[in-house]
C-alpha cells in the first residue's frame, strides 16, 4: 500500500511538471496549431522571473512578505511570458500563420535570441525592457475610447511607447542600483531558494512527501482548472474555441480573430511562465532551462491528441508514471518472485537513461496505432 | 528592402570589427625582441561556456603574468607571449575544425584547450596528425595517453580513488553501502567502474547505480531507488554534471536524503565555482576531493587566488580546473625555456620532468604526460567552500588505470621508445 501510494505520487510528481510544462503549449499548438519552438524559454523567462521576485524581496522594504514572494512570482511570471509572447504573435508569428515550417524556423530563431539575451543583458534591464513592453502594450487600451478618439492614434500610442520606455529605463536603473547581482549580465547559472515553509517534507498516511512537489502539484492543478474554466466558460474562451473549430465562419460572424490569436497565445505564454516558476524550484535556472523541457511538453502534447486538454492531462501523468514504474524499477518490489528472464530485463531497463528510451520506444509504438494520439478532435476540421 | 540590407551590412561589420578585437590578446610592450603566438581553444558559448570561460581568464591571467615578469626567454632572446582565443562553442567538431585553424593557419607552437572528454576525444586525431601539442586542463577519466596531449587534470587514482577510500574508512559513514550517481557519459561510467572495483577490494557493498541523460533534470525515479537501496543512510558518490547537481541536491534535501540523516555524498565534479551557484544551504556536510581547493593555507595558493580576484572581480572564485590552467601555460613557458626552442618534439623531450611550484603545492609532470599531485579531500561548509580533512602526499598519475578490468597491469612511457602509449608492466 505504502509502495503504491509512494510510486503513485512520483508518477503524478514526474507528470504534472511535464504536465505545466506543457499546458501552454498545449493551448498554442492544439488550438492555433503553431509550432512554438521558443515555448521553452518563455519557461525560462518565467523561471528568471522568480529569481529576480525573490531577490527583489530580499531587499529591506519588502523582506517581512519574503515568504510568499513565490506566490508572486507566479503571477508575475504569467504577465512577463504572456507580454513576451505577446509581442512574438504580433511581429513574427502573425505573419506566418498557415506556414508550419517557417514558424518551426522563426520560433527556433527566436529562442536563440532569447537565450543569449538572458546571457548577455543584465538582468535589471532585462526587467526594465519587459516594463516598457508592458506599458507600450497596454497603455493604449486602458484609456476610454473617447480620449483616443480626439487624438491621432499614431501620435498617442507613439506617446505611449516613449513614456514606457522613459519607465524601463528607470526601473531598470533602480533595479540595477538596489541590487547587485542583478545589475551585471551574467552567462552563469542562478538559483532560487524555495522559502522555508516550502522546503523539507510533510507526512501523509505514514509516507514523506517533498514540499516542493507538493506545490508544483498544486500550481498544476490551478493553472489546468483555470484553464478549462476559461476556455469552457467564458465568453472569450468560447470564441477561441469557435476560432480553432472554424476560423472563417468565425471571422464572418463577426468575431476578431486577430484579438483571439493575440489572447491564446498570450495565455499559452503565460502559462510556459508559470511553468517556468515550478521548474526554478526543482533545479537551477539558466539559458538552457527550457531546452531541457521542450522535448517533453512535444512529446505529451502529440501524445495526448492536439487540441484536446484532457488528453495533455492523461499523456503527462500517464508518462509520468510509467517513468517511475521502469525507472525506479517499480515492478520488481511489486512482484518480487518473478522469472529469471524477466526481472533481468526489468532491471536492465530500470536506470534512468533506459527508461526514458524505454517510453520513446513505447510513445513511437502506440502512435503507430493511433497516429492522433488519445483523444483525437473529433469531427471535420478547417484546414487552411 | 534597402535599408534592411544597409543594417546587415552593417550588424556584419560590427561583429566583425568585434571578433577582430576579441582575438587580438595582450597589449603593447616595448622590451620584448620577438613575441610568440599561442592559441587559447575553450567554449565561450553553449553550455559549457559557464565553466569553461574561467579557464580562459586563468589562462589568460598567468600570460599576462609571464610577460609582466619579461616572457618567454627562448634561445638568449625575450618572446612576448600573444594568443588567439578561439570559441569551441560546446561543439564537439567546433573544437577539432578550430584546432585546426589555430594550428594550420596561426601556426601556433602549442594549443591550451577543452573540458569535456568528449571535445577532447574529437580534437586528438587532429593533434596527432598534425603531429601538434594541446595542453588539457581537467580532472578527467584516464584510459588515453597521448603523445600530443599533455594532461594537467587528475587522473581517477589521484582523486576518485583516496575519495573512495576516505569515505569507506574514515568518513562518518565509514563502512556503509555505496550508490552511484552520474551523468550519461563516458566520465562518470569509467570512474564507476573503478569506483565498483575498488568497493570490491575494499569489503564493502555497491547497492545501486544510476544515470542521467545530460540535459535531463528528472531526478524523482533516482530518489526513490536511492531511499529503497539505502534505507538507512550510506554513501552516495556523485559524478553528475552541471545543472544536473542542482536538481539533485535541492531534491535530495526536500526528500530527507541528508547528512543528518546520514547520507553522505562524494562529489567529484563540484567545486568553488558550482557550490556557490548550486548554494551552500544545499551543500553543507557532503565532501569534495581535488587537488587545489581554494582554502588551501599556503602562500601560493593565497597569492593564486588574490591575484585572480584581483584581476577579475572580488567576488570571483578559484577552483581546481582553474589551477590546472594556470599550472599548464607556466609549466609550457618552463619546458620550452629548457629547450630552447618552440618546436614541439624538443618541448615534449623538456615537458617530461618539469618541476612547478604550484598553488596546490609542487606537481612534476610525469612520463606519461600526466602531473603527480596532491589529493585533497574537504567537507563543504557554509561559506561556500572546502573544509580540508585529509591531504595526501604527492600520488603518481596513472593514465591506465589498475583498478580498470580493461586497463589493469598496463602503463604509458613516452620518453622510452619502446613502451610508449600502451605497454604491460
Amino acid at each position: 500500500m505504502e509502495l503504491l501510494l509512494d510510486s503513485l505520487f512520483n508518477g503524478v510528481a514526474i507528470g504534472s511538471v511535464l504536465l505545466v510544462a506543457a499546458l501552454g503549449l498545449a493551448i498554442v499548438f492544439g488550438l492555433m496549431g503553431v509550432i512554438n519552438l521558443a515555448h521553452g524559454e518563455l519557461m525560462m523567462l518565467g523561471a528568471y522571473t522568480t529569481y529576480v521576485t525573490q531577490l527583489i524581496f530580499k531587499l529591506p522594504i519588502l523582506k517581512p512578505f519574503y515568504n510568499s514572494y513565490i506566490i508572486v512570482s507566479i503571477f508575475l511570471a504569467f504577465i512577463v511570458s504572456g507580454v513576451v509572447g505577446i509581442l512574438l504573435e504580433k511581429t513574427i508569428i502573425r505573419k506566418l500563420y498557415g506556414s508550419p515550417l517557417e514558424t518551426l524556423l522563426a520560433t527556433w530563431g527566436v529562442s536563440l535570441i532569447l537565450q543569449q539575451f538572458v546571457r548577455s543583458v543584465p538582468l535589471a534591464y532585462g526587467t526594465g525592457l519587459v516594463i516598457s513592453l508592458l506599458i507600450g502594450l497596454f497603455l493604449p487600451t486602458t484609456f476610454p475610447s473617447k480620449i483616443k478618439e480626439s487624438i491621432n492614434l499614431k501620435y498617442f500610442k507613439f506617446s505611449s511607447w516613449i513614456f514606457a520606455a522613459l519607465t524601463g529605463v528607470l526601473t531598470g536603473n533602480v533595479i540595477s542600483s538596489s541590487v547587485s547581482k542583478l545589475s551585471r549580465a551574467s552567462a552563469r547559472n542562478v538559483d532560487v531558494t524555495a522559502p522555508s515553509w516550502m522546503r523539507g517534507q510533510v507526512e501523509i498516511i505514514g509516507t514523506a512527501f517533498p514540499k516542493t512537489r507538493l506545490m508544483i502539484i498544486v500550481i498544476t492543478l490551478i493553472s489546468v482548472i483555470a484553464i478549462t474554466l476559461f476556455l469552457n466558460q467564458s465568453a472569450w474562451g468560447m470564441r477561441i474555441r469557435a476560432v480553432t473549430q472554424n476560423r472563417q465562419m468565425s471571422d464572418c460572424l463577426g468575431i476578431s480573430t486577430e484579438k483571439v490569436d493575440i489572447i491564446t497565445f498570450g495565455i499559452g505564454s503565460g502559462l510556459a511562465g508559470v511553468a517556468g516558476v515550478a521548474v526554478s524550484l526543482l533545479g537551477s535556472v539558466g539559458p538552457n532551462v527550457g531546452g531541457n523541457y521542450i522535448v517533453g511538453c512535444f512529446m505529451v502534447v502529440v501524445l495526448g491528441g492536439v487540441g484536446n486538454l484532457l488528453g495533455t492531462v492523461l499523456a503527462s501523468f500517464g508518462i509520468g508514471i510509467m517513468t517511475d514504474l521502469i525507472g525506479a524499477g517499480r515492478l520488481l518490489s511489486i512482484w518480487p518472485d518473478m522469472p529469471l528472464p524477466l526481472s533481468n530485463t526489468i532491471n536492465f531497463f530500470a536506470t534512468t537513461s533506459m527508461a526514458r528510451v524505454m517510453i520513446f520506444a513505447l510513445i513511437v509504438i502506440f502512435l503507430q496505432f493511433k497516429p492522433t494520439g488519445l483523444f483525437p478532435q473529433k469531427g471535420r476540421m478547417v484546414e487552411n | 528592402m534597402r535599408i534592411s540590407r544597409r543594417i546587415l551590412a552593417g550588424l556584419a561589420t560590427a561583429s566583425l570589427a568585434v571578433t577582430a578585437t576579441s582575438c587580438g590578446g595582450g597589449g603593447t610592450s616595448g622590451s620584448f625582441d620577438d613575441t610568440v603566438t599561442v592559441g587559447i581553444l575553450h567554449s565561450l558559448s553553449g553550455t559549457m561556456a559557464i565553466s569553461e570561460s574561467t579557464l580562459v581568464d586563468t589562462e589568460k591571467m598567468a600570460i599576462e603574468e609571464i610577460n609582466a615578469a619579461g616572457g618567454v626567454t627562448v634561445g638568449g632572446k625575450s618572446y612576448k607571449i600573444e594568443y588567439i582565443v578561439e570559441d569551441g562553442a560546446s561543439d564537439w567538431p567546433t573544437f577539432a575544425e578550430k584546432s585546426k585553424k589555430l594550428i594550420d593557419q596561426d601556426g601556433v607552437p602549442v594549443v591550451f584547450g577543452g573540458w569535456t572528454s568528449a571535445s577532447r576525444k574529437a580534437m586528438l586525431p587532429v593533434y596527432e596528425s598534425k603531429d601538434a601539442f594541446l595542453y588539457y586542463p581537467i580532472q578527467y577519466e584516464a584510459q588515453e595517453c597521448s603523445n600530443n596531449i599533455f594532461y594537467t587534470g587528475a587522473t581517477p587514482n589521484q582523486q576518485s580513488e583516496p575519495a573512495t577510500d576516505f569515505m569507506y574508512k574514515r568518513s562518518p559513514a565509514a563502512g556503509g553501502d555505496f550508490f552511484l550517481v552520474g551523468s550519461d557519459y563516458v566520465f562518470p561510467r569509467t570512474s564507476n567502474t573503478i569506483t565498483k572495483a575498488q568497493v570490491k577490494q575494499l569489503g564493502g557493498k555497491v547497492v545501486g547505480e544510476d544515470y542521467l541523460p545530460l540535459g535531463n533534470t528528472e531526478v524523482a525515479p533516482i530518489i526513490s531507488k536511492i531511499k529503497k537501496a539505502l534505507p538507512e543512510g550510506g554513501i552516495i558518490i556523485n559524478t553528475l554534471n552541471g545543472d544536473q547537481n542542482v536538481a539533485f541536491f535541492k531534491q535530495i534535501q526536500d526528500a530527507g536524503i541528508t547528512p543528518s540523516s546520514g547520507y553522505y555524498v562524494m562529489n567529484y565534479s563540484i567545486a568553488e565555482e558550482e557550490i556557490s551557484t548550486i548554494g551552500p544551504e544545499f551543500l553543507e556536510g557532503h565532501y569534495g576531493a581535488w587537488n587545489y581547493m581554494m582554502s588551501i593555507d599556503t602562500p601560493a595558493s593565497k597569492k593564486f587566488a588574490a591575484s585572480f580576484k584581483k584581476r577579475w572581480g572580488a567576488d570571483r572564485v578559484v577552483a581546481d580546473p582553474q589551477e590546472s590552467a594556470y599550472n599548464m601555460v607556466y609549466l609550457w613557458k618552463q619546458a620550452v625555456e629548457d629547450a630552447g626552442t618552440f618546436d614541439d618534439n624538443a618541448v615534449r623531450e623538456a615537458l617530461v620532468g618539469q618541476k612547478f611550484d604550484a598553488p596546490q603545492g609542487p606537481v612534476e609532470v610525469m612520463p606519461n604526460h600526466h602531473l603527480s599531485q596532491t589529493v585533497r579531500i574537504g567537507e563543504i561548509n557554509a561559506e561556500g567552500g572546502f573544509t580540508i580533512l585529509e591531504e595526501t602526499g604527492v600520488v603518481l598519475p596513472q593514465a591506465w588505470n589498475q583498478k580498470h578490468p580493461s586497463s589493469k597491469g598496463f602503463a604509458c612511457d613516452w620518453t622510452d621508445p619502446s613502451k610508449g602509449e600502451k605497454y604491460k608492466l
